[in-house]
């Protein structure tokens, strides 16, 4: 909130009204060369991450004889939505039909996000707003978690899941991720933000630890808990599904995006089509949220 | 009397109790310890146990089937002794962690520095644009098809049709060419949680330092970068740090979904990928933990050296 206070103050230092006119304070020590530079530099490389967004989205709408051209073109000449039919179309009769792959990704996204925000929130809560033995021990082997790849654990982790009789159900893909490190990395450290004297005006209340968490924290942390929403919606909606699930009706979708890419040159209108949905829902999620995941990261330091 | 006084003292040695022992302590905070356990029962179950099992495993022989059979270090002799697709995949891990580690962190830094110098809402746009290829995720399989080897794809129908080249480039074949496309593609999509933690402690750096440094006598934006904005950010540099180490020892998916598995004259297979080959297909468990502890060793360890090195910015 007081980062927010913040803004109308900077606009007025860049705009600065003269003979009438409202002009564009250039600030100090900024060559007119160097902006330019930058800017140019901005776009080229812009336009290198656009690309297979771009191209992805134009091969998503070419017809077969397109696709086959030659030269290939970057763009379709005759747009069409057959890919995206097929999809559902030709799919639904070969393999486990398509919808289902889609249902097993929302499916694995819905549970795992949520259960991760409730249980990350309630331990960060503690972490942040709670003074107890510990305390620094327990944070500290979350930073450590953070610092290697989770390839390291997968094999006992598919042994211990094996162990729970987890493997091959939704269970093996939705409960681990409910312990993902970087939300409640996140959310702590958003959380020590939070003014003490509001949980504690809440206690003398009356309040109980549970409302106070429920009721007064958790309504004012709501950019961390978006963006720890962006990023369990990001990892889990991304995940192929690995080792831990085999049985075909499980399989997700960046896995059917994934075989149906390795069908070739044939397939690349499918599978371009798959890869527009699946890139579609979690940037027009970041859209909708970017200033709150913003505000967030910039609690995320580790001292 | 005598009780009044002893049910005092009982009430003092019961308040020192609280507030001097370890285990008062913790039987006074056990609201806290509430709020924590579910979380923590996981976390422990699914990266603490399995962290500790992969260490004990890779001093065993285990295949899954049958009980593993200690055998001391001979794992780790193994891997560097007799495993020359080990030792390539390590070369293969530190050469791609050492151009896309460092150049990743540097252009996500760069360019959160750049975006943040223009207007708020262009602001809002290209901090989209850079970050959209790391939510979007399995998208890199894109680039699979851009590379594609045969002249149906993209970038060979380009380089064709300018005349600079008269063949077809096998890129994800071809072992002169390999790395270079993993590269290219571990670079378009890992800007990342870096970049977002960049593109943040950027903005919140107090305007006054800058004030104060203008009439300190700064003057360049490169002095200014140095004395005033690299020191103000410095945890959320650490926390990029952190996030681009791991993301680039982990690289193993852009390889598989590049050039295949394993991939020609393993010229693109990392330790991630050699660590896949033991588990899922050779079923070697206590091998492949003995390359998941060296991995883990050495994440933890460069990321050491990492933030004492941060520590020396601005100085």
């Amino acid at each position: 909130m007081a980062r927010k206070a913040k803004e109308p103050k900077i606009k007025e230092e860049k705009v600065t009204k003269i003979g009438g006119k409202f002009v564009h304070r250039r600030k100090p020590n900024r060559s007119v060369g160097g902006d330019v530079a930058i800017i140019v530099m901005l776009i080229v490389v812009g336009i290198f991450m656009l690309l297979p967004f771009v191209y992805a989205i134009s091969n998503s709408v070419k017809p077969m004889d397109e696709l086959f051209a030659f030269p290939p073109r970057f763009f379709a000449r005759n747009p069409t939505l057959d890919n995206f039919s097929d999809l559902f179309i030709i799919m639904s009769e070969s393999w486990v039909p398509f919808s289902r792959y889609i249902f097993n990704t929302a499916f694995i996204t819905a549970c795992g996000t949520l259960g991760h925000l409730l249980l990350a929130s309630m331990a960060a809560f503690a972490l942040a707003k709670h003074e107890f033995p510990g305390k620094n021990f327990l944070f500290t082997a979350v930073i450590w978690a953070l610092m290697f790849p989770a390839t390291v654990t997968y094999i006992p982790n598919y042994l211990i899941l094996s162990g729970l009789g987890w493997l091959d159900t939704y269970l093996a893909l939705i409960v681990p991720a409910f312990a993902s490190t970087m939300g409640l990395f996140l959310m702590k450290q958003f959380m020590e933000g939070l003014p003490t004297a509001l949980c504690e005006s809440a206690r003398i209340d009356g309040a109980n630890e549970f409302r106070v968490y429920w009721s007064i924290a958790m309504p004012n942390v709501k950019p961390a808990w978006l963006t720890l929403i962006i990023f369990s919606f990001q990892s889990l909606w991304n995940t192929t599904g690995g080792v831990y699930v085999f049985s075909e009706q499980l399989k997700t979708l960046p896995y059917a995006l994934n075989q149906i890419l390795a069908g070739g040159v044939a397939r690349q209108g499918a599978g371009s089509a798959v890869a527009v949905f699946i890139m579609i829902v979690p940037i027009v999620m970041f859209m909708l949220t970017e200033s709150n995941v913003v505000e967030t990261m910039a609690s995320s330091g580790i001292k | 009397m005598s009780t009044a006084v002893v049910e005092k003292k009982k009430r003092e040695l019961k308040d020192y109790e609280k507030k001097w022992t370890l285990w008062g302590r913790i039987k006074d905070n056990k609201a806290s310890y509430l709020f924590l356990l579910p979380y923590y029962v996981l976390f422990v179950m699914f990266t603490i146990v399995p962290v500790i099992i992969s260490v004990y495993y890779s001093f065993t022989y285990y295949n899954i089937l049958e009980a593993p059979q200690f055998i001391g270090w001979d794992n780790y002799l193994n891997l560097f002794l007799h495993d020359d697709v080990f030792i390539l995949a390590i070369q293969n891990t530190f050469i791609f962690a050492i151009i896309t580690g460092p150049l990743g962190y540097l252009a996500a830094f760069v360019f959160a520095w750049f975006i943040n110098e223009l207007p708020p809402k262009i602001r809002a746009i290209m901090i989209l644009i850079f970050y959209a290829p790391t939510i979007s995720g399995q998208v890199y399989m894109v680039w699979s098809i851009m590379f594609s080897g045969d002249s149906y794809g993209w970038i060979n129908g380009v380089l064709m049709n300018w005349g600079i080249t008269n063949t077809a480039i096998q890129w994800t074949t071809d072992t002169k060419y390999m790395m270079f496309v993993c590269i290219v593609v571990a670079l378009w999509s890992s800007l990342g949680a870096g970049f977002l933690s960049h593109v943040a402690g950027l903005q919140g750096i107090d305007k006054e330092l800058y004030e104060a440094g203008y009439v300190d006598g700064i003057s360049n934006r490169w002095q200014e970068l140095w004395y005033i904005t690299l020191p103000s950010m410095k945890p959320q540099l650490l926390f990029a740090a952190v996030m681009s180490i791991t993301s680039s020892f982990g690289a193993a998916d852009i390889m598989t979904a590049m050039c295949g598995f394993p991939s020609t004259d393993y010229a693109v297979h990392t330790i991630v990928n050699h660590l896949q080959d033991y588990g899922d297909v050779r079923f070697e468990m206590g091998y492949a933990s003995a390359i998941a502890v060296l991995l883990f060793a050495v994440c933890l360890g460069l990321n050491r050296l990492i933030q004492n090195l941060l520590k020396k910015v601005g100085t």
